[in-house]
């Protein structure tokens, strides 16, 4: 058993050896990948490549058919639901912007704060103060402060997304996992993004998975290319773009 | 012999009679024999059983099966005997002239137990030598039952005469019938009963075998060895029944799934008023059916095969409709397409009401449908048979046309990705319609079938719908083979659990545990996975 | 500003609506029984137990809302926890017969006597004493929701696949009291009650007295969705509704929050069945039949789902047009007016009367507010912009 050598118990996330098929088709296969606390992880790929799945098995949603998926070292992510890996401090924004529309602003941050989740919380629940603070700093790190009694689902794209992140702050997790950030976004708030993420690794793990190329090398972290499940190469962007089996899969012969 | 003569004169009196029909009624021995039955005694009225049975008159036979039916009524005053027939009309009993009506101070003929058995031997005796195969082998089979022992004469008589087969079986095991509960047979005679018994082996058998009182030592074992082995036949020909029953019910709810399983499991869209299509169906035959005998009654064997075609184009016509109006505005959002079906439903049933009326319709069976069979030990009726075949047909036919033609490609297509497919050129919305409109049709075609086994009513469909709707949700979404198991399980499993359960509590358990089967595996037996499942 | 717009105006419905209810609940039975018959204004009797019947659906509606309108369970066998609430108030009522039926079985009540049954079965014991069937008007719906609920919303069950295993289980509950050795009277139902808490079921007093509850508890149980849905816990269901997977992710436990909800609602379901069945004298199986939880739930549509409000509109508004429309030479298009109800609220009126209402008062009242305060739709109308670059 090499699951508990040392890389494995410092990893803030550790995949070794994963596999899932659908109905015969190897979605994911044979996938390994550590991401070390404090770390920023660029995913990149082609279409299919297995990011958004590898995303489903960490959060829950996909069990893996093998393999071995530690949080923190010790926690077995695929004997947990979503909302117990949730609850662990792993927060997910999803490609498609997914905020909840017909409800406003500051309502989406006060449903992502971590605080009690169960129904007898929820029921009695009466706002504090700290609370209160906590939305208005994300409300200001996202930019909405102004939006915050707009309904979520009158939001631009762009803002949707900023929003979603904001969720994630909110949330507080120990690791973030960003699908597709940027997607849809003009140039200025793909900067802005850039920013607002390198400003969010400092205190936090991320995993972002991006096909834009000009965002990855703003974001100058190591980048892993995945294709057909598995690593196909693993570096910093230059390294990884130079890659010939990189530039294969994504160019084609 | 005295019998013998009287017989002989009442045959000439009879045909005397029957070429001068105008003649007044001669009183002969038959005539007497008839008039004891009025006396309302027991004793009188086996003697006339005796003397009526043994003249040879032709109506002995509708006078004796009338006496067994209680349709033999008699007029106590006037010592007029009639015979009543099933559909109403009578005859007097003595004469065969047909009379207007019973006198209302007539009562039938009562029997006791030891008279019903001396009628039963009576009447097997009477036909045991009819020209008439059937009529012979009937006769055997009502003496096999009644196994009075009078009979036997008959039976041997008829037996060295016989030459059918099955007749001569029939008679053979009537015998075996009759000896094993003669007092004085031979030890010997019952063996070969008990054999002859065991060979038989149906339930009526074990009846005899159980019930046939002291016996020497050897027949008593011989008899226990039968009863086991008939036991254990009779016990996996109840398997086969029931599974043949649970077939057939299968076949009946995959006919009324299948076109639920294009509309709900290809298109997802939920269609509450499916049932109604089914119904729509059913009425298309009646239509049918209406026309033909009215206007062409020969045709009345085609009339199913007439119907086939025209419940498809007409359900499939107002399933097309349907989706143009209703169904095309509210894809994406099934809840409030099954809010908006099932108020479809509603319109749909009343609208057949008002065209038909509330009541049943009448639906015949053509020839090829009616009647059955008896395969070893369990009946098959032709009616089940032919809807299994059909069902299987359908289904195949329908796999075959989602698999190769055109339209088929283009739904498959249109329902994995609407976005590429109308981008390649596809009319998404001509597809749907169009899809949306053979789902319906099938329920038409369905409604044909059904249309041989269940009440023509407007309410037709919504028996229908749940069951359905169960088949498709077990079998799995999108995916035929598993609405195919789905339906043949289901169908199986409550043929299987009513005998144990009755019928009411065995479809309650068959929801109970399809709702729980959910809980195991929500999207079905033959789920698809992956992200498609997601979109 | 647009939800601090839409909670008043949702509170000037709501209050709207409890200042109707209760001033139904008080002034109908004074009128019915303090004015002369006959009068103008007096309300006659039967007037008086059909309304109460209304009442009854509208909170059978306002329970559907509950989990229809704000977490997005589209449950088609409400009918059956009404229904097991209106047995549950039956069987007391039954019990409460005594030697004054048929048989004159003290014990037994008259279809067990029919039945040739020596004693009691188990599961009638206690319906004598009012407090004990009163608890099981909350209990046994209660428990059922709660059970079917803990499987079907622990597995995912959700969506269609719901509405149809509720369905199925409505059903199969149809099926089951049509039998006569299930104990319940078989298709004959409970019925011919006496009298209740020691009142005479028939009497005008008593007929009265049941509507204003029946309006009390429509205020109650309307007070009681109120604060659940504006609670923290309202929010984390209409998250539910609209992102049952996200809600998910962010660490909520969808399936508890679904079970609470559902359970409540089929509680409340339950009350308002047992308020329904001694002023309409008689529960039956048919009560279950699939087409009545369907037909609960257009009312539902027809108000406007998710308003509350319009649940209990939607109620009224749909019996009363079916009770109109029945009785008269207009009978046989009813299931036509009915199914165009179906079809066409669905199609042209998604949000209901009160939804549709409520979203016209906001957009003109956002016009007016637009037309004084300039300064605040400029402020809205420069960060849109800003973030849209």
């Amino acid at each position: 058993m090499n699951v508990m050598d040392t890389r494995a118990t410092s990893a803030m996330l550790y995949l070794d050896g994963v596999h899932v098929s659908f109905d015969g088709f190897h979605a994911i296969n044979n996938l390994s990948l550590t991401l070390e606390p404090g770390e920023m992880r660029a995913i990149i790929g082609p279409n299919g490549a297995g990011k958004t799945t590898m995303m489903d098995i960490i959060t829950g949603k996909t069990k893996p058919d093998e393999g071995t998926v530690l949080f923190d070292g010790v926690t077995d992510l695929t004997r947990l639901d979503e909302t117990r890996i949730a609850e662990l401090g792993i927060g997910r924004k999803f490609q498609k912007p997914t905020v909840f529309e017909s409800q406003s602003v500051q309502d989406n941050l006060l449903l992502a704060l971590n605080v009690d989740h169960s129904v007898k919380a929820t029921l009695f629940w009466r706002g504090s103060k700290a609370e209160a603070e906590r939305i208005d700093k994300v409300l200001e790190t996202i930019r909405l402060t102004e939006a915050r009694n707009r309904l979520a689902g009158s939001l631009s794209h762009g803002q949707k997304q900023w929003l979603e992140i904001g969720m994630l702050l909110a949330q507080d997790p120990k690791l973030l996992l960003v699908d597709e950030p940027v997607a849809g976004m003009t140039d200025v708030e793909t900067h802005l993004t850039a920013e607002l993420l390198k400003e969010i690794n400092r205190t936090h793990t991320v995993m972002v998975v991006e096909h834009d190329m000009t965002f990855v090398r703003e974001l100058g972290v190591k980048v892993t290319c995945l294709h057909e499940g598995t690593v196909l190469a693993e570096g910093t962007i230059d390294q990884v773009s130079s890659n010939e089996r990189v530039i294969e899969v994504y160019l084609g012969r | 012999m005295p019998a013998h003569l009287s017989a002989r004169l009442c045959s000439l009196a009879l045909s005397l009679f029957l070429i001068a029909f105008a003649l007044p009624a001669f009183a002969g021995p038959f005539e007497d024999a008839v008039a004891k039955f009025a006396n309302d005694d027991f004793s009188d009225t086996e003697e006339a059983i005796g003397v009526v049975a043994g003249s040879g008159n032709p109506l002995a036979f509708p006078i004796i099966s009338a006496l067994q039916d209680g349709r033999l009524m008699a007029d106590p005053d006037s010592k007029k005997v009639y015979v009543t027939g099933a559909d109403g009309k009578s005859i007097d009993a003595a004469t065969g002239a047909a009379v207007a009506s019973v006198p209302d101070n007539a009562s039938a003929v009562r029997l006791n137990n030891r008279l019903r058995r001396s009628v039963d031997a009576a009447l097997g005796g009477l036909t045991l030598q009819s020209p008439d195969v059937g009529t012979r082998l009937q006769a055997a089979q009502s003496v096999f039952k009644s196994h009075e022992e009078t009979a036997l004469e008959a039976v041997d008589a008829a037996l060295a005469k016989e030459t059918n087969r099955s007749v001569k079986t029939a008679l053979g095991e009537a015998r075996a019938a009759i000896l094993l509960f003669k007092t004085d047979a031979t030890e010997v005679e019952k063996l070969e009963a008990v054999a002859t018994l065991k060979a038989r082996g149906d339930q009526d058998a074990l009846a005899l075998l159980t019930g046939m009182g002291d016996q020497p030592a050897s027949v008593t074992k011989a008899a226990a060895s039968a009863i086991g082995s008939i036991q254990s036949s009779l016990a996996v020909w109840s398997m086969v029944q029931n599974a043949w029953y649970g077939l057939s019910l299968g076949s009946v709810l995959l006919l009324a799934a299948i076109g639920l399983a294009i509309t709900f499991g290809v298109m997802g869209v939920i269609n509450m008023a499916h049932g109604e299509m089914v119904m729509i169906g059913a009425y298309t035959t009646f239509v049918v059916q209406e026309v033909i005998r009215t206007r062409y009654p020969g045709l009345f064997d085609y009339s199913l095969l007439i119907a086939v075609p025209l419940a498809f184009l007409v359900a499939g016509a107002i399933g097309v409709l349907i989706e143009r109006s209703i169904i095309r505005f509210l894809y994406g959002r099934p809840l409030e397409t099954l809010l908006a079906t099932w108020g479809l439903s509603l319109v749909l049933q009343q609208a057949v009401r008002t065209m038909f009326g509330p009541t049943n319709r009448e639906v015949g069976n053509p020839s090829w449908m009616s009647g059955a069979f008896e395969l070893g030990q369990i009946t098959i009726t032709y009616n089940r048979l032919w809807i299994l075949v059909f069902t299987l047909a359908v289904f195949m036919i329908l796999l075959a046309m989602l698999r190769y033609t055109a339209l088929g490609l283009e739904m498959r297509a249109v329902t994995q990705n609407r976005r590429m497919a109308a981008s390649m050129g596809i009319a998404t919305s001509r597809v749907d319609a169009l899809t949306f409109g053979l789902g319906s049709g099938i329920a038409g075609i369905a409604g044909v079938a059904l249309s041989q086994i269940d009440n023509v009513s407007p309410n037709l469909g919504q028996s229908y719908i749940i069951d359905s709707f169960m088949v498709v949700v077990f079998g799995g979404v999108g995916n035929l083979w598993g609405t195919l198991v789905g339906a043949f399980t289901l169908g199986i499993a409550n043929k299987f659990l009513e005998p144990v359960a009755g019928a009411v509590l065995g479809k309650i358990a068959i929801l109970v545990l399809i709702i729980l089967f959910i809980q195991k595996r929500p999207r079905g037996l033959f789920a698809l996975k992956g992200r498609a499942v997601e979109a | 500003m647009t939800p601090h717009m839409l909670t008043r105006s949702l509170d000037r419905s709501a209050t709207i609506f409890l200042a109707v209810v209760a001033a139904c609940g008080i002034l109908i039975p004074l009128s019915n029984l303090l004015l002369p018959a006959g009068s103008f204004l007096q309300v006659p009797t039967y007037l008086v137990a059909l309304w109460g019947k209304y009442v009854c659906y509208a909170i059978l509606a306002l329970s559907i809302d509950l989990i229809w309108g704000y977490c997005g369970i589209l449950s088609l066998g409400h009918g059956a926890f009404f229904a097991l609430g209106g047995y549950a108030m039956g069987m007391y009522l039954m019990r409460q017969i005594g030697t004054r039926g048929v048989y004159g079985n003290p014990v037994l009540p008259d279809f067990m006597v029919f039945l040739n049954w020596e004693k009691l079965p188990w599961y009638w014991y206690g319906f004598d004493m009012f407090w004990f069937a009163a608890l099981m008007v909350l209990v046994v719906p209660g428990l059922l929701a709660f059970c079917f609920g803990w499987l079907a919303f622990r597995s995912r069950v959700t969506g269609v696949y719901l509405s149809i295993i509720t369905q199925a289980m409505t059903y199969a509950l149809l099926l089951a009291f049509f039998r006569n050795d299930f104990g319940f009277g078989g298709n004959n139902g409970l019925t011919d009650f006496k009298d209740i808490l020691g009142f005479n079921v028939q009497a005008e007093g008593t007929r009265a007295a049941l509507f204003a509850l029946s309006c009390l508890a429509l205020i109650v149980g309307f007070l009681i969705c109120r604060a659940i849905v504006s609670s923290k816990l309202g929010k984390v269901l209409i998250a539910v509704r609209d992102a049952e997977s996200r809600t998910r992710f962010l660490g909520y436990r969808v399936e508890s929050y679904k079970l609470f909800v559902f359970t409540v609602s089929a509680c409340m379901a339950g009350v308002a069945g047992a308020l329904y069945v001694p002023q309409v004298g008689i529960i039956n199986p048919s009560e279950f039949a699939p087409g009545n939880s369907i037909e609960a739930v257009i009312w539902v549509a027809v108000g406007g789902r998710g308003t509350l409000v319009g649940a209990a509109l939607g109620a009224v508004v749909v019996n009363y047009a079916k009770t109109f429309f029945t009785s008269g030479v207009l009978a046989p298009y009813w299931l036509f007016m009915l199914g165009a109800l179906f079809i066409l609220v669905t199609l042209l009126l998604p949000k209901g009367i009160v939804g549709t209402f409520n979203a016209w008062w906001d957009s003109s009242k956002e016009k007016r507010t637009a037309a004084t305060s300039v300064s605040a739709a400029a402020e809205d109308g420069v960060t849109e912009p800003k973030m849209a670059e």
